[in-house]
Formats: structure tokens, C-alpha cells, sequence
């Protein structure tokens, strides 16, 4: 079944894969000329090189609990500003988790712990007095299932903005919003709809649409088109693609393909079975998505990206 | 395909596949079961219909009679002049301190326990206390009426003639006996909400109360209505703790054009207690045609409410 939506992906995509792998290869030319830098130096904030973009959220030997099961250890990466940085690795390795830790997600599941440090313009996330609320308005979220409110299309988006105080004209920002979410021509008639009317790619769109309205800095997508069929995946990924000029995206995904077409850097997460039976993930590498997918550094990597894993 | 050929050297023929899918004759045990629970269905539904037949013809020569009169009239010890008024009123007043006072109260309970409640001993030990509560007689309430709310009700000042043996009391007796109901079902409807909708609220940035006012509240609220609107059924059928905290079995003159504060405090009466006072009557018009029409008439205002409260619940459904 997954082989066959792959080839099928493959085919219906021919046309934006060559135009992917053109930016794609002018980004590993960039990658050449920075490929002095060591990767000690890709994980340091300060004094980037002009042309690395600025790291916009760092972290710092972060380790998640849920009460004493240790669910991922000791991940340090940088996430640099408008760029799509991809977590990949198998089922249970932790990759979710770490993304929800970026906004503060994991405060809602009441056993969740998170030790060191998630740096967010260099302020600590889990530091004292920081507001969940604040941080999940600049740090916005699309889930894997899609999930609409059970409202019209026009509040869907609406509702972020207007519990933020939004001042500006709600219309426009709906209006602009649905736009950069590629959605606006396809519902433009339909505001006053229910959002369930949408199909499931629609939806997810939306979900991107209602993300953006906040104007976040970064966004997170935790498998944004794991229920998606190929066109409407292909259309998230262009979408993610175009949106990368304006925010930081983080997209956690198990689909490799997908992450070597739309990502600039990608994080490899692999999980350790301890003798108890407890499962903990671990960043095994992270690098240049051209690199990690073509000459990794550990043979881990290699063969999970080549499907020789386990 | 190229492994089940090797291990089958030799295909079967179609008569062999026949032989094994055909079936050979009807198969009875089924047939037999399905049978059975038929007959188990039928005798429930037959049991209500003789009931509810039974009542009908020996509710009709007082309707035919008296017509809506019946309804209007108050509570006389002429059968050819009792009523049910008094007893609609006293229940209606009944079932608005439920609605006041039980749905509220029960309601924010819920909201409390599924959205806000750590999940430790503690909430699940009150989850479980609720749980009993609901199954708790509803003669124990009668007596915690008689033992709390009716000197409360005199405390407050709504004693009157009564001295607390009132429709006032008999209202807060019934919210505390549908409450632990009104919790449980809406708990249930809030608990139903999909958890995908929290965090997509929570993931624009909304705060645990924009979440629950917004997106849990209006998801859950048919399932809270229905529970709700079905409790009010239940208030309105109780007998025993009304019998206990001195509902007025025996009659009084209607109200006439005494106040509403007299009327709140004064002696009281109510539909299900109408019925059981008239199987007592000893002139026999009372047990054989007036209490099997003021059956009806309670049974016509609970389907009623059961009517309102899939109405409610389709009307909020549809909206999305």
C-alpha cells in the first residue's frame, strides 16, 4: 500500500521534484561553500557565518520524561530562522515529543517533564514567568489529523487572532491569511461554511491558514500530511515551501521522501530499548538534509535512509 | 499466488470448491436465536402497551367528561370536581429549582472534574462518590430534605405556614437528587469532546478558559442538554422523598389569588404524589378513573421534556 502511494507520489510529482532538486541544489552549492564550518560551529548561536541564517530556537541537552519513563535523551540542535528543518527517525523515537516541546505543547499531558534548555531568541522556554499562552501565539502548531474547530471557515481562522487582541480588520486577515495558506480561491464563497464541509487537504490548509493568523515566527507541523492523499500532500509541501520565506518551519515526518524535498536541514532520531524494555529516543544526526540523505555521518543514519533499519 | 501453488501441487476443481462454500440445508440455531430475542423484545414492548392501554381506557371517561377541565381544575375532594392544577403547578415550581439550582451547580462540577481536576486519588475518589451518589434511593434524599433543606428553608425565610415543608424545600431535595445525574451525564458529554479540538485551541494560543468556553463547551453542550433536560424527567416523576419532607397528601383550596410568596411557601402538592394519594381514596372514582388520568398527564408532560431534549439536541447538533 505504501509503496504503491510513494510511486504514485513520484510520478504525479515529476515536475516539482526537478524544480525542488534546482533549489535544492543551489542550497547545497551554499552548503559547499560553508562546508569549512565544521558542524561544532553549525551548533553555536552566536557569530554565524553571513550567509547561515540567524538560529531561532536552540536547544540545550533537552531530556523528556513522562513521570520516570525517560521518552527522549539529551537533544541539543539549532533551528535557524526561514528555514524547514525536518525530524525524521522510526515510530517511538521521540521525534513529536521534542517538537512539542518547542511550544509548550507537552504542558498539557500532566506527567510531562523538561529538563535543559529550549532557547528561543535566547530566552529559556521553561524558564520562570514564561507564559505558555504568549509562547504558543509565536510559536504556532498543525497537527497530523487535521482538526478544524466545529465552526465556519471564517471563524476557524478568526479565532487566534481575536483572543490575541487582534486590533487590525479581521476580514483582510482572514482574507490574507487563507491566502498564503493557497486556500482562499477554493473558499472564498464559502466563509460562513462549516469547516467539516472541506475535504481533508482543504482542512489541513486550513489548519495552516488558522496557524498563520497569528503571526507566529515559527511554525510546527507534526506529520502535516500523514492523512493526506499524494496531491494533497504535494500541495502542503509546495505550500510549506513558499511559507519557509516568511517563517521558520519545524516538520516532523515519517515519510523520508518528504523530507528530502521540502527540508533544508533534518535531524535523525532513533530510538534505545533499554534491558527494562523502555523506549528512549536520541538525535543520532543532524545536518544539511543534501548531506544527511547522500553521505551520512553515522552509519545509523545510513541505514534507516536507505531501509535497511533495525 | 506463488507460494500457495507450491504448497498446493494440485489446484482444486470447482465442484471441490463448491462442495466446501455450498451449505447443505438451513442452518436452525440462528434462526432459533434470532427467534429468541425477538420473543424477549416482544415481551417488553407487550408489557408497556398493556400498560399503557390500561391506563388510557381507564383514564378516558374522565377526559370525555370532564375535558380540559380535569387539567384546570384544583384539587377537590368531590371527584366530580378534582383537578390536577394544583399538583402541575407544584411540580412545575418543582422542576424550576432543579433547573436553577441543579443545573448550574452540576454543570460547572463537570467542567471542573473533566477539564480542570488534576488526575490523582483525590478527583478519582470524587469521581467514584458521584458515581454512588447517582445510584443512592431516592427516599435517602427525602430524608436529608427533611433533616437539612427544610430548617434551611426556614433559616432563609422561606418557612411561611409550613414551616419549611415546602415547594421551596421539596425543589433544593430533588436538585441534590438528580445533581450527582446532571454531573455524571454532562461529565461524560464534556469527556466525549475529541482532544483534537483542545489542542487546536491551545495551539493559537488560547488560554485553558478560551478553550473550554469556546470549543469544549459548545461541543459538548447537546449531550449536556439532553442529560440535563432527561434529569428534569426524573424530578418530576420522584414520589417518596416528597412523601417524606410533608407534601400535602390530603387537599387544599387552590390558590386562588393568594401571593406568589404564599403560594412558594404554603402547602404544596405534586403530580406523582396526586396519583398515589387517589389509589387511596376510598371513594372508588378516585382510584378507577381520576388517578389513571392524572397518570396520563404525567406521562404527557415527561415525553414532553424527552421530547424537548432530542429537539435540543438535534438543534444544536445541526448547526455544524
Amino acid at each position: 500500500m505504501t509503496d504503491r502511494i510513494e510511486t504514485h507520489l513520484g510520478t504525479t510529482e515529476e515536475g516539482q521534484m526537478a524544480q525542488e532538486q534546482a533549489n535544492t541544489s543551489t542550497t547545497a552549492s551554499d552548503v559547499a561553500a560553508t562546508s569549512a564550518e565544521d558542524s561544532d560551529a553549525v551548533r553555536t548561536s552566536g557569530g554565524d557565518p553571513d550567509d547561515l541564517n540567524p538560529v531561532i530556537i536552540e536547544l540545550e541537552n533537552v531530556n523528556v520524561y513522562y513521570d520516570d519513563f525517560h521518552a527522549v535523551s539529551d537533544v541539543s540542535l539549532p533551528i535557524r530562522e526561514r528555514e524547514i528543518t525536518a525530524f525524521i527517525g522510526p515510530s517511538g523515537c521521540g521525534k513529536s515529543t521534542v517538537l512539542r516541546c518547542l511550544n509548550r505543547m507537552n504542558d498539557l499531558i500532566e506527567s510531562a517533564r523538561v529538563e535543559g534548555g529550549v532557547n528561543y531568541h535566547g530566552v529559556d522556554l521553561y524558564g520562570p514567568n514564561i507564559d505558555p499562552v504568549e509562547v504558543r501565539r509565536r510559536i504556532g502548531m498543525v497537527f497530523q489529523k487535521p482538526n478544524p474547530f466545529p465552526k465556519s471557515i471564517y471563524d476557524n481562522v478568526a479565532f487566534g487572532p481575536k483572543i490575541a487582541g487582534y486590533k487590525g480588520n479581521m476580514d483582510d486577515l482572514v482574507e490574507q491569511s487563507l491566502d498564503r495558506a493557497a486556500l482562499w480561491d477554493e473558499v472564498k464563497d464559502k466563509l460562513d461554511e462549516s469547516a467539516y464541509a472541506l475535504s481533508g487537504g482543504q482542512q489541513q490548509r486550513l489548519c495552516i491558514a488558522r496557524a498563520i493568523a497569528t503571526s507566529p515566527d515559527v511554525v510546527l507541523m507534526d506529520e502535516p500530511a500523514s492523512a493526506l492523499d499524494p496531491i494533497a500532500t504535494l500541495r502542503i509541501e509546495e505550500l510549506m515551501y513558499e511559507l519557509k520565506a516568511e517563517y521558520t518551519i519545524i516538520i516532523v515526518t515519517h515519510n523520508m521522501q518528504q523530507a528530502g524535498r521540502v527540508s533544508d536541514r533534518t535531524a535523525f532520531f532513533s530510538v534505545d530499548i533499554q534491558d527494562d524494555g523502555e523506549r528512549t529516543g536520541r538525535l543520532v544526526e543532524f545536518s544539511e538534509t543534501a548531506t544527511l540523505f547522500t553521505t551520512p555521518e553515522k552509519q545509523e543514519t545510513e541505514d534507516y535512509i536507505t531501509g535497511r533499519f533495525g | 499466488m506463488s507460494t500457495s501453488s507450491t504448497l498446493n501441487p494440485r489446484r482444486a476443481t470447482s465442484e471441490e470448491v463448491a462442495k466446501t462454500i455450498k451449505r447443505g440445508g438451513a442452518n436452525w440455531k440462528p434462526i432459533a436465536f434470532q427467534a429468541l430475542l425477538l420473543i424477549l423484545l416482544s415481551v417488553s414492548l407487550l408489557i408497556l402497551i398493556v400498560l399503557l392501554a390500561d391506563i388510557l381506557v381507564s383514564a378516558w371517561p374522565t377526559f370525555r367528561d370532564r375535558g380540559l377541565s380535569f387539567i384546570t381544575d384544583g384539587l377537590s375532594l368531590n371527584p366530580e370536581t378534582a383537578g390536577v392544577w394544583t399538583a402541575i403547578v407544584g411540580s412545575v415550581i418543582i422542576a424550576v429549582v432543579v433547573a436553577v439550582l441543579a443545573f448550574p451547580v452540576g454543570i460547572g462540577a463537570a467542567i471542573y472534574l473533566e477539564e480542570y481536576a488534576p488526575n490523582n486519588s483525590i478527583t478519582r475518589f470524587v469521581d467514584t462518590t458521584v458515581r454512588n451518589l447517582a445510584g443512592v434511593p431516592s427516599i435517602v434524599y427525602g430524608l436529608l430534605g427533611l433533616a437539612l433543606f427544610v430548617p434551611l428553608v426556614n433559616i432563609i425565610g422561606f418557612g411561611g405556614a409550613t414551616s419549611g415543608k415546602n415547594v421551596v424545600a421539596a425543589g433544593i431535595t430533588m436538585a441534590a437528587l438528580v445533581l450527582p445525574i446532571v454531573i455524571i451525564t454532562s461529565a461524560e458529554a464534556i469527556r466525549a469532546v475529541p482532544n483534537a479540538i483542545r489542542e487546536a485551541g491551545y495551539g493559537v494560543g488560547a488560554t485553558k478558559w478560551e478553550v473550554v468556553k469556546n470549543h469544549v463547551m459548545p461541543v459538548a453542550l447537546p449531550g449536556v442538554l439532553t442529560g440535563t433536560v432527561l434529569t428534569l424527567a426524573r424530578a418530576f416523576g420522584e414520589t417518596a422523598p416528597l412523601l417524606v419532607i410533608g407534601v400535602a397528601t390530603g387537599f387544599f383550596a387552590p390558590a386562588g389569588d393568594a401571593s406568589f410568596y404564599d403560594t412558594l411557601t404554603g402547602p404544596y402538592t405534586a403530580l406523582p404524589v396526586v396519583v398515589f394519594s387517589w389509589t387511596r381514596q376510598t371513594q372508588a372514582e378516585f382510584a378507577e378513573t381520576l388517578a389513571p388520568a392524572a397518570i396520563v398527564v404525567l406521562l404527557v408532560v415527561l415525553f414532553i421534556l424527552n421530547g424537548l431534549a432530542i429537539w435540543m439536541r438535534n438543534r444544536s447538533d445541526r448547526k455544524w
